[in-house]
């Protein structure tokens, strides 16, 4: 009963990571209709940036620093790569993000070498854990769930009460006509790379104490956010963080079927039978979903 | 004659003008990766038709490069010796479908002709192919290009995890593979000239069948699909049927590819399953023009001889990645067919009417 827990702990913990980065592929999705292949690579930027300049700063201070940095880069990055394409076909975007995401890992790779780093546990150390009901427990994975569930229901307050999310919605629902109304739709669209990088760089810091992070991890976390997303229907971030809490726990379950190599196989087939039974999600529509672009 | 002809004996008279030049500038060294890269070169073309002429991204094809070549590695090194009594082992040694050799300790070794390891693998993978190309190809865009990609990373994952495999060193040992009497495809140094006339020619058989298979019906119905699917459809062409049958050719090529590789090079490793590889494949196919087979042989020709000589050092994967962006951003129809200058125009008037309509 006690290891049964534990493997539910663990799962949510890898959970919450996988709903974060499935919430930076449904904001920019919502806003373009584009999945940024790169969205790994935020993830990865964050918890790399935060863990030099945590050399200079107490850590609060380089966590924020290194969202800020990671924000501006996405909003770069779509400035010189996306804002001025006319039109773009979806192989085209496919191919450039997956570009986009080389570029970054290989220049992460030539700044910070292939090492693995983590940031140190925001309180007490690896070893430190709390007793609750027989089940050990981490204070990082609090940090983990508490941040992840502060950022949902920030981002919740933020579309539905604040003018500039507001915007970005109607920019999802309509764009032409949310430009009519006199919204800057492309300002809407770097504003999605700013906020979807910012929250993926926020996960990084979150999870390098836990998981580790080096210049590659960014593409295996982006297919594990994909998988969330599409499990929950492109596009719905509440139904995300059920579908990762779904997909980490069957994922720490897994190991104990198969070896521990294999663990990504499972999460993987998972999403390729998702696609190919439901491809509108768990809980999405499969009428509504019909009716968007792919 | 026709162009298609002209075409191909040109192609044929460089690739024996190259082998020329390296004789007498006494660069033969030149040819090994030459030969690797003209079996690169085979799964290119094989993605070329699927992703330029059906119009199907695939990010999972150095999966079934890697599936090929593990299969026929493993057959060929794997040791039978032990289970040698089995009924089973038996039959098989009686059609002469094994081959008893001396393992690297000098120990008997009892393990699958490569002919037969061969076929073995590529029939899996075409029935791999097809398997997963039916739910596969059901899908679109962003879809479509995760599914695959996810594919390519189960492979990828698999051979990694799998010790029988041997995990993160691969196989090594793979023994040559003789084709005809007294022509092997293998890494010993005598055939190294041979060898490379041996992979030339297997792709020029490559190019010659598709070329034929673009001219044909079967071609002018895959532009139809790429063209626009719903009007193909709606013009009587089974539309899923032949992206389905463009998926598996593809996957095929990838497989001989990734079969005659694996024995010429006498060893895989899980880096040829890794998914900068597929997407390597198709940035070439990208560069090349897309719908160009002759672009992407060429621009395959380069840049996997550059990068196999290790020109890009350890920017390699880099300058894939840059190279992609470029070529996404500012001539999305590739390289080769574009007009430069054309190109150039258009870009610059597109931009001054994006101006004034805001």
């Amino acid at each position: 009963m006690e290891l049964l827990l534990q493997y539910i702990v663990a799962g949510i913990t890898y959970g919450t990571i996988y709903a974060i980065v499935a919430i930076g592929f449904n904001i920019i999705y919502n806003t373009t209709g584009i999945i940024n292949f790169a969205q790994g690579e935020f993830v990865m930027l964050g918890g790399m940036t935060a863990f030099t300049l945590k050399e200079y700063m107490p850590l609060p201070v380089a966590i924020i620093c290194a969202v800020v940095i990671t924000m501006i880069i996405g909003a770069l990055i779509e400035i010189v790569f996306i804002r001025w394409l006319h039109k773009p076909s979806v192989l085209r975007m496919i191919i450039i993000t997956i570009g986009l995401s080389i570029l970054i890992r290989e220049t992460a790779l030539h700044i910070w070498g292939e090492g693995v780093t983590a940031l140190p546990y925001f309180t007490g150390t690896s070893v430190t854990s709390v007793n609750l009901g027989g089940v050990f427990i981490s204070p990082q994975v609090f940090w983990a769930v508490g941040i992840s569930s502060i950022v949902v229901i920030l981002l919740g307050i933020f579309f539905n009460f604040t003018l500039l999310g507001k915007q970005m919605r109607a920019c999802s629902a309509n764009r032409e006509a949310a430009r009519l109304c006199g919204i800057s739709t492309q300002n809407m669209v770097t504003f999605s790379f700013m906020l979807s990088a910012a929250i993926g760089a926020l996960g990084g810091c979150i999870v390098s104490p836990i998981t580790y992070i080096s210049y590659d991890s960014g593409s295996q976390l982006a297919i594990k956010g994909f998988t969330v997303a599409i499990l929950g229907g492109l596009g719905n971030s509440t139904a995300a963080v059920a579908a990762a809490m779904i997909l980490g726990i069957l994922e720490s379950f897994s190991i104990w079927a198969l070896p521990a190599a294999y663990k990504d196989v499972v999460s993987i087939a998972i999403m390729l039978i998702i696609l190919f039974v439901k491809p509108s999600g768990l809980f999405g529509n499969a009428a509504a979903a019909r009716l968007k672009e792919y | 004659m026709s162009t298609k002809f002209m075409q191909i004996s040109g192609f044929a008279a460089a690739i024996v003008a190259i082998q020329i030049f390296t004789q007498i500038t006494d660069s033969s060294f030149h040819l090994t990766q030459l030969t690797m890269t003209a079996y690169y070169s085979l799964l290119v073309i094989g993605l070329c038709m699927l992703i330029g002429y059906a119009g199907q991204i695939s990010l999972g094809h150095a999966g079934f490069f890697a599936i090929g070549g593990y299969i026929s590695a493993f057959l060929t090194t794997h040791n039978l010796t032990s289970i040698k009594g089995k009924p089973l082992i038996a039959l098989l040694s009686k059609f002469g479908l094994l081959v008893e050799g001396k393992d690297l300790y000098g120990g008997g070794l009892l393990a699958f002709q490569p002919w037969v390891a061969c076929i073995i693998a590529v029939c899996t993978v075409l029935i791999v192919a097809y398997i997963i190309g039916g739910p596969v190809l059901k899908l679109k865009g962003h879809y479509l290009a995760m599914a695959t990609l996810g594919f390519g990373i189960i492979v990828y994952r698999i051979v990694l995890g799998t010790a029988g495999l041997g995990a993160a060193d691969g196989i090594s040992g793979v023994p040559g593979f003789t084709i005809l009497p007294g022509v092997t495809i293998g890494g010993s140094g005598s055939g190294k000239i041979m060898n490379y006339y041996v992979a030339w020619g297997i792709l020029i058989v490559g190019i010659t069948l598709l070329l034929n298979l673009i001219s044909s019906r079967v071609g002018r119905a895959l532009s139809a699909i790429h063209g626009a699917e719903d009007a193909a459809e709606a013009m009587g062409i089974p539309t899923a049927n032949y992206k389905l049958k463009v998926f598996v050719l593809s996957a095929g090529f990838a497989a001989v590819a990734g079969v005659f590789l694996t024995h010429y090079n006498g060893s895989i490793g899980p880096s040829e399953a890794s998914v900068m590889k597929s997407v390597r494949y198709v940035a070439i196919v990208a560069i090349g023009g897309m719908t160009s087979l002759w672009g992407a042989v060429f621009m395959s020709l380069i840049l996997n001889y550059f990068s196999l000589r290790g020109s890009f050092g350890t920017y390699d994967d880099a300058v894939f990645g840059v190279i992609l962006i470029l070529i996404m951003l500012f001539a999305p129809d590739g390289l080769i067919r574009t007009q430069v200058l054309g190109d150039l125009k258009s870009f610059f008037k597109r931009s001054d009417s994006k101006e004034a309509t805001l």
